[in-house]
């Protein structure tokens, strides 16, 4: 089976060194960012230069405050809806799990942009040759037995790495065993099918960011729909066809008995 | 003569249509020389933008009229509407051509076009409508090609044309069935995003039914235009006869829509306060219900500005819903807003520019309208039976 992230947003201290070193690896430049109003959020999403960033929230949840810090980043899904959209196939998934972009493939439709339903990967708007760029679970480190790089930089262990089931396992242990602490739920689990990041969280998810989503892969229907189309291919070629020598032969018909009710 | 007739009805238009025409030359440039960001309000939380919603989605179902004639005429043999059979299949290939040059216009890099031809993603739905879509623009072409043989004599090409129309017919009427589906099949991913009013395992369904009904829709629209600015006499029967079916087509597209909607127990959602159902009140009552009633009606088919206001409606209520799917009621990361750039307007209003501007022309130099008068219907040709191929000076009776 696949890997997992297991991600504790309760012991992530917010310092952001898993974006740092996501730079690094992955040789990402630098963006131009700004101080915004309302969080020290920065920069302020996923975009064409950065893989990974952390939402910084305040909630206010059970009568007390929490300071949330949120990594982002691209989930991993099970049943990728970039992959299933891309009309090219420039992504794939890896062994363990990782769905990875080849920009040899991509013409730049953007498909995969609007099919992702965590909004992940982006796009070089700026460029004249733009590529899309999103988080690769490092899968370049992975194929070498190596941990993804923000992982293994965390200094909390606010976030897990490891097979996903086990992932599973030791989030419904943490919960089991500090009911008041977390929300019982593990964010990715189930979402879409699930994902290889998961999540488990203090306050609801929806107010750090993460919305609830059906269990359905966002690809099942999908998948019925391209899977119709060879049979409906031949059931129109062939009913018009048929249609067609049906409708000419009516018409014959029709010819050959006005002209022999011409000829009485 | 026309062409002063044309003037007159229509003062400044050339003048308009140039300019218009131009100035989306000009986008398109600037597009490729500064890139997408530059020259759209597009976003990662908002990828696609009008040129998707507008020329892709609107332009392939506004295209619909080729391939339900083409059906009504050659596979359904109902000869009354050969006379709009031409414009009918022109338009169809200058929208597929338009749609085809808006995509390239959209894309990040359309210069590795080759790459999708070579390697398509057989399970992405958007890979089928590329593939459909190209092979139908060269059917259509095709398809109209003996017109243009016609004019230019050339009778060998004609021949072989002739020999492989009915193929040619069907083959654009299956491509056309999937990738009007595969359109709403696209937007089937979008499972997460877009507002359950309009999400549902049926869309590729609702827009192959619409796109059924809005292909008649768009050929009473057209053909009253053209037979206004042109001085075309088209008989009223053929347009009216055309605006017979349309609320067949419409009410079995109202109860699948309905029906969804009460199968997966989502009724309740017209009844909601959400700005969106204000949208989905208007899309289904002005664009499905009302002309459904009016067209049922003799005495609007009848009339001829009555008739092309009824079209009308059916054609804005298909534009609405492709907008909502793909633009309006469609989230792609929360709170993210868009509107289009003014160059993304010139690009899509430049390129219909080109169409009318090319239907112009053809309209000139071109037989495009084919009087079958009812005796050259019932002709006992057998063998070689009317088709777009035939050529006026061939029938008996012209
Ligand atoms: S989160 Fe988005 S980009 Fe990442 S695998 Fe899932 S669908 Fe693809
Ligand atoms: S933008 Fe590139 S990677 Fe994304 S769907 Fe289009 S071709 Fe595939």
């Amino acid at each position: 089976m696949g890997k997992g992230v297991l991600v504790d947003l309760t012991k992530c201290i917010g310092c952001r060194a898993c974006q740092v070193a996501c730079k690094q690896w992955n040789e990402l430049p630098v963006e131009d960012t700004k101080v915004q109003g309302d969080t020290i959020a920065n920069p302020p999403g996923l975009s064409g230069k950065t893989y990974t960033t952390l939402a910084f929230k305040e909630v206010e949840h059970d009568g007390q405050f929490h300071w949330v810090f949120a990594k982002n980043q691209c989930m991993h899904c099970q049943y990728a809806g970039c992959k299933t959209a891309c009309l090219v196939g420039a992504f794939d998934k890896t062994e363990f799990g990782a769905i990875v972009y080849e920009k040899n493939k991509c013409i730049g439709c953007r498909y995969c942009q609007m099919a992702c339903p965590f909004g992940v990967p982006a796009y070089e708007w700026w460029s004249r040759t733009p590529w899309i760029q999103k988080c690769t679970f490092c899968a370049d480190l992975q194929s070498n037995g190596l941990t993804p790089a923000c992982i293994s930089t965390c200094p909390t262990d606010a976030l897990l790495f490891g097979e996903r089931d086990d992932m599973i396992k030791e989030g419904k242990q943490r919960i089991a065993a500090n009911p008041d602490k977390y929300v019982n739920h593990i964010y990715g689990e189930k979402e879409v099918g699930g994902t290889a990041w998961m999540y488990l969280s203090a306050v609801p998810f929806e107010e750090v960011g993460f919305y609830p989503m059906r269990e359905e892969p966002v690809t099942h229907n999908v998948d019925n729909a391209m899977f119709a189309v060879p049979f409906g291919l031949a059931v129109v070629a062939t009913a018009m066809t048929g249609c067609y020598f049906i409708f000419k032969r009516r018409r014959k018909l029709a010819q050959a008995k006005s002209r022999s009710g011409e000829g009485k | 003569m026309q062409n002063q007739e044309a003037q007159k009805r229509f003062p400044w238009g050339s003048l308009v249509l140039t300019a218009v025409a131009v100035l989306g030359l000009v986008a398109i440039v600037y597009r490729f020389l500064y890139g997408l960001g530059a020259s759209t309000n597009l976003s990662d939380g908002r990828a696609w933008g009008i040129w998707i919603s507008f020329d892709l989605y609107i332009g392939v179902a506004l295209a619909a009229g080729g391939f339900t004639l083409a059906a009504a005429v050659y596979i359904f043999a109902r000869e009354k509407y050969h006379a709009v059979i031409r414009p009918a299949i022109l338009t169809a290939f200058i929208g597929y051509t338009l749609v085809i040059l808006a995509l390239l216009v959209d894309l990040g890099q359309p210069w590795f076009i080759w790459k999708f031809i070579l390697h398509p993603n057989i399970h992405s739905p958007l890979a089928e409508v590329g593939l459909c879509v190209m092979l139908y623009t060269i059917v259509l072409a095709l398809e109209f090609s003996p017109v243009v043989f016609e004019r230019l004599n050339w009778r060998v090409p004609m021949k072989w044309i002739r020999t492989i129309q009915i193929p040619l017919i069907v083959a654009g009427i299956t491509l056309s069935t999937l990738h009007q589906s595969s359109l709403g099949g696209m937007a089937l991913i979008f499972s997460e995003t877009l507002d359950m009013l309009w999400y549902s395992p049926i869309l590729p369904l609702l827009f192959l039914i619409s796109a059924i009904a809005v292909g008649p829709a768009m050929v009473i629209v057209e053909g009253s235009l053209t037979s206004r600015a042109f001085g075309h006499q088209l008989g009223r029967d053929v347009l009216s006869g055309l605006g017979k079916v349309i609320p067949v087509i419409l009410g079995i597209y109202l109860a699948f829509k309905i029906g969804d909607l009460v199968v997966t127990r989502q009724l309740g959602l017209i009844f909601s306060t959400s700005s969106y159902t204000i949208l989905w009140w208007v899309e289904v009552l002005f664009g499905v219900v009302l002309p459904m009633i009016l067209l049922s009606r003799p005495s609007v088919r009848e009339h001829a500005w009555k008739l092309f206001g009824a079209a009308g409606l059916v054609v804005l209520g298909v534009m609405l819903n492709r907008f909502t799917i793909s633009w309006f009621a469609l989230e792609a990361r929360p709170a993210v807003g868009y509107f289009p750039h003014w160059m993304e307007f010139a690009v899509s209003a430049g390129l219909v520019a080109w169409a009318v501007a090319i239907v112009m022309v053809c309209n000139k130099v071109l037989v495009m309208h084919e009087h079958a008068e009812p005796e050259h219907a019932e002709e006992p040709e057998l063998e070689g039976k009317p088709g777009i191929m035939v050529e006026p000076g061939a029938a008996p009776g012209n």
